[in-house]
C-alpha cells in the first residue's frame, strides 16, 4: 500500500520529515494522515494536533509579507572558514552542501518589506542551512537589519529558527550575540518596535540574544524553545524531563512567550502591534 | 609545593622539584655538601618547566585553567582588593552562590566587582554548582551592574565558568531571557567595565556577564562558543574526543588573540597561575588598573561608541 510517500525536501525546506511532498503526508507529532493538498491549505498545520511542519523561509515570506515581497539585501555575504575547522567533514565542505540543499548562500534571508502597508525590516532564518546555526553571517546580515531599522525608522521583525550559534566558527559565533544584542539596544533607545517570531526550535545562542529581546515575541504553538538542549539537561540531571518541557506552551506559562500564535494569524497578529507601536 | 601532581604533563616537573626539595632537607640535617648536585638538578629543572610550558596543546591549556589550585574570583579579590562588601541576591528570586558581586576598592579606587565563583572542596563545589550560574545570577549580576552605574563606580568582571547551567529551573525561570538581556544592558551601560577571563570562558555562561570595554585572557584560560567537551559529544557523540574538539575550537588566549577578539593576553608564572596565587594577582591588578587608566579620558558617549564599534566589527565573513 502506498498512500503516502516519504519523499525528498522541496529546496530551502525543513528536515525530510517534516516536509513531505507526496499525495498523503502523515504528521510527526500524531501520525494522523492528511492529504498534502489538505496540508498546503492549512499552511502545512496537523488538522488533527495543530502541529506546526517546517516550512520554507519562502512561505513564510508568501504568507507575512504584503504581496509576498521581500526585496532582499546582502545576498553576496558567505562564510570564511576562519578556523579551517574540520571535523568528519570540513566546514568549508559542509558550506557548499548547505548551499546546495538550500540554493541558499547562508542560514538567513533579509530585506525590506511592507505589512499591510508599514514598512519593515525583515530577517528569516533557514534550519535546513546547518541547524539554522548563527555564525558571522548570519550575525552580520542580522546586525544589519537592525541598523536598517534604526536608519529608517521602520519596524524590525525577525523569525527565528535555529540550534543556536554555528561551532565550527567558534568564539566568532559567540560574538555575534553581542553584535546583534548591542545593536537592539540601540533599537530600543530609539524606540523603534521588534517583534520576535520563535518558530520550531530556536534555542541555544539565538535564543539567549535577539530571539529573546523582542518587545513582542510571539511563538507558533508546540515549538521546542529554549536555552540548552533537552539532551544536555537530561544527562545534567540524570532523570526525564516533564511532559512539555521547553515547548512554546512551557515558555508562556513560564512568562517568556507573550503570546502563541498560530501560522495563520501570525500576519495579522505582527500587523496589530506594530500599529500600537509604531506611527510613522 | 604540590606533593601529587593533579596534572599528568605536571607529573615529570612535580617529581623533580620533590628530589630537590628532599635533598635540601637532606643536606641540611646531614650537613652533607650537595650544593653542586642540588644547582644542577635546578637547572634541569628550569629546563624542563621551559620544555613543558613552551609545548602546551590547547588541551593541555584547558586543563591548567581547571586546575584545582588555580586562583577562584574571591581570591583575587582578597589579593588585589581591600573593603570587600559583598552584595547578593536578585530581589526577584534567590542569590547565586555560583556568582560573587559587590563594591570594593582597587588601590584606592571604587570599583563594582563581579565574578563566577567555583569551590575547591566537594562541599564548596556543591555550594557553588561548579561556577554554573542560574538566571537569578544573572539577574543579580544585572542587578549589580545598575547600582554601579547609578553611583558612577567602575564594573571588574572576572569570568571562570564551564557554562550556564543547563537545568530544569534555569529552563523554567528564563536561562535565555536572562543571557540576552544582560548582554544587550551591558552594552550601553554608562560605566567603564573590564573583564578578565582567569579560566573558563565557556559560551553564553561566559558572555552573560561578558561583554565590555576592554577584555583581556589569562595565558591558561579559554574562551569559546561551547567546551571542548559539549563540542565533542555533539560532534563524534563522544565526550572523550575534547582533545580534539579543543583543537578544531581553538579555543585558547591565544587563539582568541589572533581573531582579534580580546584586548590582552595576561601572562601567567612559568608554570601556571595556581603555582604562585600572590605573584599572578600582583599582574592581574597592575592590568586592571592600567585598563581602566586606558578608559579614563572617555566621556559617557564615547566610551559607549568604542564599546559597540568594537562588538560591531566582530565576525569574519566576504562579500
Ligand atoms: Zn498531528
Amino acid at each position: 500500500m502506498e498512500w503516502f510517500r516519504k519523499s525528498k525536501p522541496p529546496l530551502d525546506s525543513g528536515t525530510k520529515k517534516n516536509i513531505p511532498e507526496g499525495l498523503w503526508t502523515k504528521c510527526t507529532s500524531c501520525g494522523e494522515i492528511v492529504y498534502s493538498k489538505k496540508m498546503e491549505e492549512l499552511l502545512w498545520v496537523c488538522p488533527n494536533c495543530n502541529f506546526h511542519f517546517r516550512i520554507s523561509s519562502h512561505k513564510y515570506i508568501e504568507l507575512l509579507l504584503d504581496n509576498g515581497v521581500l526585496e532582499t539585501y546582502d545576498d553576496n555575504l558567505t562564510s570564511k572558514d576562519p578556523l579551517k575547522f574540520k571535523d568528519s567533514k570540513k566546514y568549508t565542505d559542509r558550506l557548499k552542501d548547505a548551499q546546495k540543499k538550500t540554493g541558499l548562500k547562508e542560514g538567513v534571508i533579509s530585506g525590506m518589506a511592507h505589512m499591510d502597508g508599514m514598512p519593515v525590516s525583515f530577517a528569516i532564518m533557514n534550519f535546513a542551512f546547518i541547524g539554522g546555526s548563527m555564525g558571522s553571517v548570519v550575525g552580520e546580515k542580522v546586525a544589519r537589519a537592525i541598523e536598517r531599522s534604526i536608519e529608517r525608522g521602520v519596524p524590525l521583525v525577525i523569525v527565528s529558527c535555529s540550534g543556536g550559534a554555528r561551532m565550527q566558527e567558534g568564539i566568532l559565533s559567540l560574538m555575534q550575540m553581542t553584535k546583534t544584542s548591542a545593536l537592539l539596544a540601540v533599537l530600543a533607545e530609539k524606540k523603534i518596535p521588534y517583534v520576535s517570531i520563535l518558530t520550531n526550535p530556536t534555542t541555544a545562542g539565538v535564543m539567549a540574544s535577539y530571539a529573546s529581546l523582542g518587545d513582542a515575541i510571539l511563538a507558533e504553538p508546540k515549538a521546542l524553545l529554549g536555552f540548552a538542549g533537552p539532551r544536555v539537561i537530561q544527562q545534567t540531571i540524570g532523570q526525564d524531563l516533564p511532559e512539555g518541557f521547553q515547548s512554546t506552551e512551557f515558555f508562556l506559562d513560564k512568562g517568556f512567550v507573550d503570546k502563541i500564535v498560530e501560522r495563520k494569524y501570525l500576519r495579522d497578529t505582527v500587523v496589530r502591534l506594530l500599529k500600537f507601536m509604531w506611527r510613522k | 609545593m604540590s606533593e601529587r601532581p593533579y596534572l599528568e604533563f605536571e607529573r615529570p616537573i612535580v617529581e623533580l622539584e620533590k628530589k630537590i626539595s628532599d635533598m635540601k632537607d637532606f643536606s641540611v640535617g646531614e650537613s652533607i655538601e650537595l650544593s653542586g648536585e642540588i644547582a644542577s638538578m635546578e637547572k634541569k629543572l628550569a629546563r624542563l618547566r621551559q620544555d613543558v610550558y613552551s609545548n602546551l596543546t590547547r588541551w593541555q591549556k584547558v586543563q591548567l585553567s581547571r586546575h584545582p589550585k588555580r586562583p577562584y574570583t574571591l581570591d583575587y579579590i582578597e589579593l588585589m582588593t581591600t573593603g570587600f562588601v559583598e552584595l547578593h541576591g536578585d530581589r526577584y528570586f534567590a542569590d547565586d552562590h555560583a556568582v560573587v558581586g559587590g563594591f570594593a576598592h582597587i588601590d584606592g579606587q571604587p570599583v563594582m566587582i563581579v565574578g563566577q565563583q567555583k569551590g575547591r572542596d566537594t562541599k564548596a563545589k556543591l555550594y557553588r554548582n561548579f561556577g554554573m550560574m542560574h538566571p537569578e545570577g544573572y539577574r543579580k549580576a544585572l542587578r549589580l551592574f545598575y547600582l554601579a552605574e547609578k553611583f558612577n563606580v567602575p564594573i571588574l568582571i572576572l569570568i571562570d565558568t564551564p557554562g550556564a547551567y543547563p537545568g530544569i529551573g534555569a529552563e523554567e525561570r528564563g536561562q535565555a531571557e536572562a543571557i540576552a538581556r544582560n548582554i544587550r544592558e551591558m552594552s550601553r551601560l554608562k560605566v567603564p567595565i573590564v573583564i578578565v577571563i582567569i579560566g573558563e570562558g565557556a559560551s553564553g555562561g561566559a558572555l552573560g556577564i561578558g561583554v565590555g570595554d576592554v577584555t583581556m585572557m589569562l595565558q591558561y584560560s579559554w574562551y569559546s562558543v561551547i567546551s571542548p567537551e559539549a563540542c565533542s559529544a555533539i560532534l563524534w557523540r563522544d565526550a572523550g574526543r575534547a582533545q580534539e574538539a579543543a583543537e578544531a575550537l581553538k579555543v585558547t588566549a591565544e587563539d582568541v588573540m589572533g581573531l582579534g577578539l580580546i584586548d590582552k593576553i595576561i601572562p601567567e608564572p612559568p608554570t601556571g597561575a595556581h603555582s604562585n596565587h600572590a605573584a599572578i594577582a600582583a599582574t592581574v591588578k597592575q592590568e586592571i588598573l592600567q585598563a581602566f587608566d586606558s578608559l579614563k579620558g572617555l566621556s559617557v558617549e564615547q566610551l559607549l561608541e568604542k564599546r559597540i564599534a568594537k562588538y560591531r566589527r566582530m565576525g569574519e565573513f566576504q562579500e
